[in-house]
């Protein structure tokens, strides 16, 4: 249990900080990497989403300089970065987890897609290596948590995705969203979500650009609707009444002049844009123009953050899920810590048991096969009740603070040798990424 | 008995005005229903007040007074229009409160009337006076939508979580009804002057430019050819539309005001 996590999320940052901490999807292995061969640390993977960056990390003395990593690795001072960073150890670290699972510290609580981005994360990486056994084990929990707090509470449902809110939004400002049309930029998945969703209520035809031109024909393709070339974004953005933009471009695509110019050639029709991009595709002054809306990633989230109050009551009944779950991890965690000893302990002792039957073997003779099993019953009895105490004392010592110091005292009695922990990994392996959204 | 009905039909009218100021803060569906209501009935009210007017076989048309309650009347009935296509009260924000105030008006017994007595052909005195207050009870209403689209406009821009709650129609239906108000009313406004130009043609055998009434009328005329105009050219809309729609309705009420000093068009003292 020597986990520890850094992080920022869309309650302790503005967004103009988490813009800078994101980590475009491509370069997520490069630090995962990095991460996992920072000094004190065993394990390490980074969630990067919009809302959060979280770095979940199993540590060698549950002390590891994380804020380190973050100030190598971004380009922030640390007194810009410091007060948005919270820092959690062991339990709290594992609860904190199993919320974010389970996205009770999303924005727009019950949301499901913060699940599929955790998953993403995690199988990211593992690909590298960068996960292994302990976070494997903490993850693969935070899963399973998440799946019994979605089916026993009503938190998930009703879930106001940020994709039918911009449908509110857009309908807002056209009324009817038939013979709309949309545009995205940059095929991503939360874009494509606010598409089909825009499609559904009506609107006409979508045309999608994207840098990688084979992608937007692939995604123009699933809509029935139209690629268009980068380069040819601006010339034909202004056909488009919403814009859906999610590009990981580092600046403002999207810039006053070129509002002016749509609208110029819209003949001052509306236009609305939804970026949720991090950092953001549009620039603020765009905003300002007359007949432009901008709605970010924040707005978006702000708008339905009426809807958080009516799930308050389920949510305290899915903490409550949380906070057994954490118990019980905790305990098992500690127990696992245990495991090891009781098999060198048993085996020890079936070691002892095995030379002493051989040694005496020669002086009783031949035995009938009653004698033999009475003989192995016998040692046996004597062993399972010598040990007994011990492993008893040392499964309940894992449910508390001392286990160590227990460990430390079996070990020496019976001067038992210490052999690297093997615990195995399988559990976490079952809960491969199901969903990519 | 006309001011009577015209009376109780102010009573109607003071509902809907407190709709109007209610509106502005929050949204209720029940308020809404029993303002709409409540005009419906107000109309019924003002309808029989004008029929009555009209059966009393001395219709004074040209009456400041009975000009003001067509007007209101002409106002409330577009009011109805656009509720019966978009379903929505919300141009109620502004109507009422100007309905009630003509209403109220004319509905106070002085009655300056106009100098028509020898006008000639009184069929196109009518004529004029219809087509006129038709084409400003269209202007209204688009001067109505057009601030309704600045506050729907700012609603959306500010971001609040209660823009997905508002009370305002979506800001194209918003923009639609100025629209087709505004188009709506250039016909009539255009024809009204043109009956009104012939009555004056045929009183006074010719039209003088100079005098206030006229001169104000062409200029209002020409500032809503404008609107009209760049609003289909250029498809302005919010803050500029707004000035150029209160623009227009400020000129439209300085013509009327001409009445009071223009030597051709004017009221005589009761």
């Amino acid at each position: 249990m020597r986990y520890q996590l850094i992080g920022v999320n869309h309650k302790s940052a503005p967004l103009e900080v988490r813009e800078r901490l994101a980590i475009p999807e491509s370069r997520l292995p490069d630090f995962c990497r990095d991460l996992a061969a920072h000094p004190g640390i065993e394990e390490g993977m980074i969630i990067s989403t919009c809302n959060r960056v979280e770095v979940i990390t199993h540590t060698v003395n549950g002390s590891a300089d994380l804020r380190g990593f973050l100030h190598e690795h971004f380009k922030l001072k640390p007194e810009d970065l410091n007060p948005h960073l919270y820092e959690l150890r062991e339990k709290d670290a594992v609860r904190h987890v199993f919320r974010v699972a389970s996205s009770l510290d999303s924005m727009v609580v019950g949301e499901a897609q913060i699940l599929g981005q955790v998953k993403e994360a995690y199988a990211t990486a593992r690909a590298v290596g960068a996960v292994r056994g302990q976070l494997d084990q903490l993850l693969s929990r935070a899963f399973a948590v998440a799946k019994r707090v979605r089916t026993e509470t009503a938190v998930g449902s009703s879930s106001v995705s940020i994709a039918s809110v911009a449908v509110e939004l857009a309908k807002k400002i056209f009324g009817t969203l038939q013979g709309k049309n949309v545009f995205i930029v940059g095929a991503g998945k939360m874009s494509e979500l606010a598409a089909r969703h825009l499609m559904a209520h009506g609107c006409a035809s979508i045309f999608v650009a994207n840098r990688t031109y084979e992608r937007a024909i692939g995604l123009a393709q699933r809509f029935n609707g139209q690629a268009i070339k980068f380069e040819d974004l601006y010339n034909s953005c202004d056909r488009a009444d919403i814009v859906i933009t999610s590009t990981g471009a580092p600046h403002a695509i999207f810039r006053r002049e070129h509002g002016e110019q749509f609208l110029a050639r819209r003949k001052n029709r509306p236009m609305f844009f939804i970026d949720i991009a991090v950092p953001r595709d549009v620039s603020a002054d765009l905003a300002k123009l007359d007949g432009i809306f901008v709605y970010d990633i924040d707005d978006l989230q702000q708008a339905v953050a009426g809807h958080i109050a009516d799930r308050r009551k389920e949510a305290e009944h899915a903490e409550a899920i949380i906070a057994s779950e954490v118990e019980k991890f905790e305990a098992r965690a500690h127990t696992l810590d245990v495991v090891p000893t009781i098999v060198s302990l048993q085996d020890h002792l079936e070691t002892i048991r095995q030379a002493e039957i051989d040694r005496v073997r020669g002086r009783m003779g031949t035995l009938t096969p009653e004698q033999e099993m009475a003989v192995e019953a016998l040692t046996r009895g004597i062993i399972n009740k010598v040990m007994h105490t011990p492993i008893t004392t040392l499964k309940s010592a894992a449910r508390e603070a001392e286990a160590t110091t227990v460990i430390d005292v079996v070990r020496r009695l019976f001067n038992l040798q210490v052999k690297a922990k093997e615990i195995p990994s399988e559990p976490a392996r079952k809960e491969e990424v199901e969903t990519r959204h | 008995m006309s001011l009577l009905w015209l009376r109780f039909a102010l009573a109607c009218y003071f509902i809907g005005l407190t709709y109007a100021f209610f509106a502005l803060t929050r949204t209720s569906e029940l308020f809404s229903r029993i303002a709409l209501h409540a005009a419906s009935v107000g109309m019924v009210f003002h309808f029989v007040s004008l029929v009555e007017l009209f059966l009393s076989g001395r219709v004074v048309w040209a009456s400041v007074h009975n000009g003001e309650s067509l007007l209101a009347f002409l106002s409330m009935t577009f009011f109805m229009i656009i509720y019966a296509i978009y379903k929505t009260t919300s141009p109620g924000v502004v109507v009422f409160p100007i309905v009630f105030f003509l209403t109220f008006v004319a509905a106070v017994d002085e009655q300056p009337v106009l100098l028509t007595a020898f006008v000639q052909h009184k069929g196109w005195l009518v004529a004029h006076i219809i087509l006129i207050f038709t084409g400003y009870a269209a202007l209204m209403l688009s001067f109505g939508a057009s601030l309704l689209y600045l506050i729907q406009e700012r609603r959306l821009k500010s971001k609040k979580p209660s823009s997905l709650i508002s009370f305002l129609p979506a800001l194209e239906v918003i923009d639609q009804i100025g629209y087709r108000s505004l188009l709506l009313g250039f016909p009539f406004m255009t024809l009204g002057l043109i009956t009104g130009s012939v009555v004056a043609m045929t009183t006074y055998g010719r039209i003088d430019f100079s005098d206030p009434k006229i001169l104000l009328s062409l200029l209002m005329w020409a500032v809503y050819m404008i609107m009209v105009f760049t609003r289909w050219n250029s498809g302005w809309r919010g803050r500029r539309a707004a000035a150029l729609a209160t623009f227009a309705f400020v000129a439209a009420i300085v013509a009327w005001a001409a009445n009071y000093f223009s030597t051709i068009h004017r009221f005589a003292a009761s």
